[in-house]
């Protein structure tokens, strides 16, 4: 209908429009966040959708609204799958009535995640279908479609994009937006939703038999495809089959795999027709493993033989590197290009006015042989600050945290976690923690936004995903409501204050919060709020390099000498932390 | 011959790369032409060093093999250091000469880097050096040095000057059409002077 050029997330939000979507719930996680991001501000079709507490959450909200006989839509990024892992392995036993989709973003690379897991794995393990798309188009395309399967089987379908797929752009066909509404209707049946042993070993059994059926169906939809062209060949899954198509010579044979399960019977018929099969995936080697299971006589080359890499993405240069590994010559080689050496790195870093920051330093000035576990969010960059000390999952700061204080070490524990995390599994820690006594500085970084992933709206923000004003939670209730008595709620910019705060908490015993409140700087930007930015009176400055250790990007040095620039934000915590009074608010002396 | 024209833009997280790129990709929209691109999103935005991939008349992956690239447009001298490796010997390279240092280099005790030295690391490549901040401000907002820096590069890019210009009135904030307009076209004036070439 029409060609756009649309981010890989956007062309996926798109396709739900056009299968007549009437649900999405999910939990922001890059690469996933922006398909929820388009959904809830898009006019073109009326339908629920929210930002959930967690991925467990939005797993059974959308779960539920399948239930009901809607389309439904859940999103997380891989390691989000772990946390709803519960539900989606028995909602294969469940199975829906409505279309249910769940996506699972797998980030290779790990570019933005703390592992490389692969969601084909839980699709395996659940026994439930999962689509693999090679190309934006192909993400937009199967998506519209994956509602469909999901009503032909009653199951729930993986669709597992990678971050080079949702964070690709391309041109896009576009369908025209849906304009069916489905009326939500539960229809009672134990039998399927109340999964009691009895009822629960035949529901397996039913969904091991819907296996063989479902297996053609992947390769009649067209998803997983060959073109046999000589007596070599190279099955590629996911985006890499685009690295592949990039390099690879017209006499050698294609196996684009989409979808799984695979069907054996397509897949061996494949295989034998070659000598030598090369298999090139990103993650874990699930292809590899079934072309292993049904080659007979063909020499199969992949992971397992070390010819492609197991660990971080692949690029056409390494698929290249890897078609020549096997002894096939690629159409391209690429040159040796390496970086220069020595170029000062340019990580990324808590932003100029962070509210993050001064929390972080106070900190560290109070509780100097502290332990400091912390969390998932922009703060995880307070490891460059010395104010990072473990960092594992979602909500984990507090259970480490409590964990560290209760195995006998005897250093004082004072964790950290955002807002958003400590709403998303912080709670049951805290409540954990208090009940059996541990001993510990709890402070919760309240930027009042789940900011790390692009700013969404969480229930500490006062709205919805939709920008309806929603009825605000009260940290300090929850904190005190979990058995907390001691919970302080300061101003992170009013160094002083927060300083003095530390002190105090350090000379109390049992679980005690320090709600460290904010805005985010760049919201409070986009909110209007503005602030003066500070200066160095040069004639003051005496190059101690106090401000030095503070970290923040706008603090610039000339020589021994700190200026300020433009990046300023205005929080004013340097002027507090110079010891020589030479930092103040411009125009003021 | 090559089946697409590879640029990367790179820069810091806030400078506008991911528009600029987004620029280029709506104009093969205009021009009927296929393209595939790749951005730096999440934690990696947050002051740090970003590149866009822009595959123009590209249909397969969108990611650039380094030693590859047609062009490589840098929004700051330091992240053009970074990324030279990704032009062949003699490269195409089109740099605002602008350098933030990073806050680590302060914090580690690193030697600073300057404008010059870098220059100088550069030197080998085809380079064209623009003063962007002061173009920008010429067309009515510093903020506009990113739409400076396309216009600069555009000589260089197989897209029509007027295609491209219609796309950038079509990507920016409706506000600011007319500023980046002209921000284009003075980048575009200068590129073709190639102006400040080192």
């Amino acid at each position: 209908m029409a060609i756009r050029y649309l981010l890989g997330n956007e062309g996926i939000a798109h396709a739900c429009l056009e299968a007549n979507i009437d649900f999405a719930a999910g939990y922001p996680g890059t690469p996933s966040s922006e398909v929820i991001d388009v959904l809830r501000v898009q006019e073109e079709r009326p339908f629920t959708v929210e930002w959930s507490t967690n991925e467990k959450v939005a797993f059974e909200n959308a779960l539920a609204a399948a239930w009901c006989g809607v389309r439904a839509l859940c999103t997380m990024k891989h390691v989000g799958l772990n946390v709803a892992a519960d539900p989606l392995m028995t909602s294969a036993y469940t199975g829906v009535t409505g279309g249910f989709v769940v996506l699972s973003a797998d980030d290779p690379f790990a570019h933005s995640s703390q592992n490389e897991q692969d969601t084909r794995r839980y699709a395996h393990f659940a026994r439930l279908p999962c689509l693999d798309p090679a190309s934006v188009q192909e993400a937009h395309d199967m998506l519209r479609d994956a509602f469909d399967l999901s009503e032909e089987f009653g199951l729930p379908v993986i669709f597992r994009p990678t971050t080079r797929i949702c964070h690709s752009k391309g041109d896009v066909d576009l369908g025209e937006v849906g304009t069916e509404h489905r009326t939500a209707a539960f229809r009672r049946d134990p039998k399927q939703y109340v999964v009691i042993p009895a009822h629960t070993r035949v529901l397996h059994k039913v969904l091991n038999e819907k296996q063989p059926a479902l297996k053609e169906r992947l390769v009649e939809l067209g998803y997983n495809r060959h073109t046999v062209r000589g007596p070599t060949a190279v099955v590629a899954s996911g985006v890499a089959a685009a690295y592949v198509q990039e390099v690879l010579p017209d006499d050698v044979s294609l196996a684009i795999i989409g979808a799984y399960p695979i069907d054996e019977e397509w897949l061996a018929d494949f295989v034998d027709r070659h000598e030598k099969v090369l298999v090139v995936e990103e993650l874990d080697p699930v292809v590899e493993e079934a072309v292993r299971q049904t080659a007979t006589k063909t020499e199969v080359f992949g992971k397992m033989t070390g010819t492609v890499p197991y660990e971080g993405e692949l690029t056409p240069a390494t698929v290249a590197a890897a078609l020549q590994k096997a002894g096939i010559t690629p159409t391209t080689t690429f040159p040796a290009a390496a970086p220069v050496q020595g170029v000062p790195p340019r990580p990324p870093i808590l932003c100029a006015g962070c509210m993050h920051r001064p929390t972080f330093y106070a900190m560290r000035k109070v509780f100097r042989d502290g332990i400091f576990p912390s969390d998932i969010g922009c703060y995880t960059l307070g490891l460059q600050l010395g104010a990072v000390d473990t960092t594992i999952c979602m909500g984990a700061s507090i259970t480490v945290g409590s964990g560290i204080a209760r195995s006998g070490e005897e250093h004082p524990v004072v964790c950290t976690i955002g807002d958003s995390t400590f709403l998303h599994t912080g709670i049951p820690g805290l409540l954990n923690a208090v009940y059996n006594g541990a001993d510990m500085v709890v402070v919760i970084l309240d930027n009042r936004i789940t900011a790390m992933t692009g700013h969404q709206p969480n229930p500490n923000t006062g709205l919805t995903a939709t920008g309806k004003e929603s009825t605000p939670i009260s940290l300090d209730a929850i904190c005190r409501s979990c058995g907390v008595s001691w919970v302080e709620t300061v101003d992170p910019y009013d160094l002083p204050v927060l300083l003095d705060t530390f002190k105090r908490a350090k000379e109390r015993k049992g679980v005690r919060v320090i709600i460290a409140k904010q805005p985010c700087v760049i919201t409070a930007r986009r909110t209007g709020i503005r602030r003066k930015a500070y200066t160095v009176d040069p004639e003051r400055c005496t190059g101690c390099g106090a401000c030095r250790s503070f970290g923040c990007p706008a603090i610039a040095f000339a020589g021994k000498n700190a200026t300020i620039t433009d990046l300023c934000a205005g929080c004013g915590v340097c002027a507090d932390i110079c010891p020589s009074g030479a930092i103040g608010m411009e125009g003021r002396q | 011959m090559k089946p697409s024209f590879d640029i990367l833009i790179v820069g810091i997280g806030g400078q506008g790369t991911v528009l600029a790129s987004n620029v280029l990709g709506e104009a093969c929209i205009i021009e009927n032409r296929t393209v595939r691109s790749a951005e730096t999103h999440g934690m990696a935005q947050r002051g740090g060093s970003v590149e866009s991939h822009i595959r123009i008349d590209g249909k397969f992956g969108s990611l650039i093999v380094p030693g590859t690239a047609d062009l490589l447009v840098a929004f700051d001298l330091l992240e053009a250091l970074r990324y030279r490796h990704y032009l062949p010997a003699a490269g195409r390279l089109v740099v605002n000469r602008h350098l933030v240092v990073p806050t680590s280099v302060y914090q580690q005790g690193m030697d600073v880097p300057d404008e010059e030295s870098i220059l100088a690391a550069l030197a080998d490549l085809d380079v064209t050096c623009i003063n962007a901040a002061g173009l920008a401000k010429e067309a009515g907002s510093i903020l506009s040095q990113n739409i400076v820096m396309l216009g600069a590069a555009s000589g260089d890019i197989p897209l029509r000057p007027e295609t491209l210009e219609e796309a950038v009135r079509r990507c920016v904030p409706q506000k600011t059409v007319e500023v980046n307009a002209a921000a284009f076209r003075l980048g575009r004036e200068a590129g073709e002077r190639g102006a400040g070439t080192p």
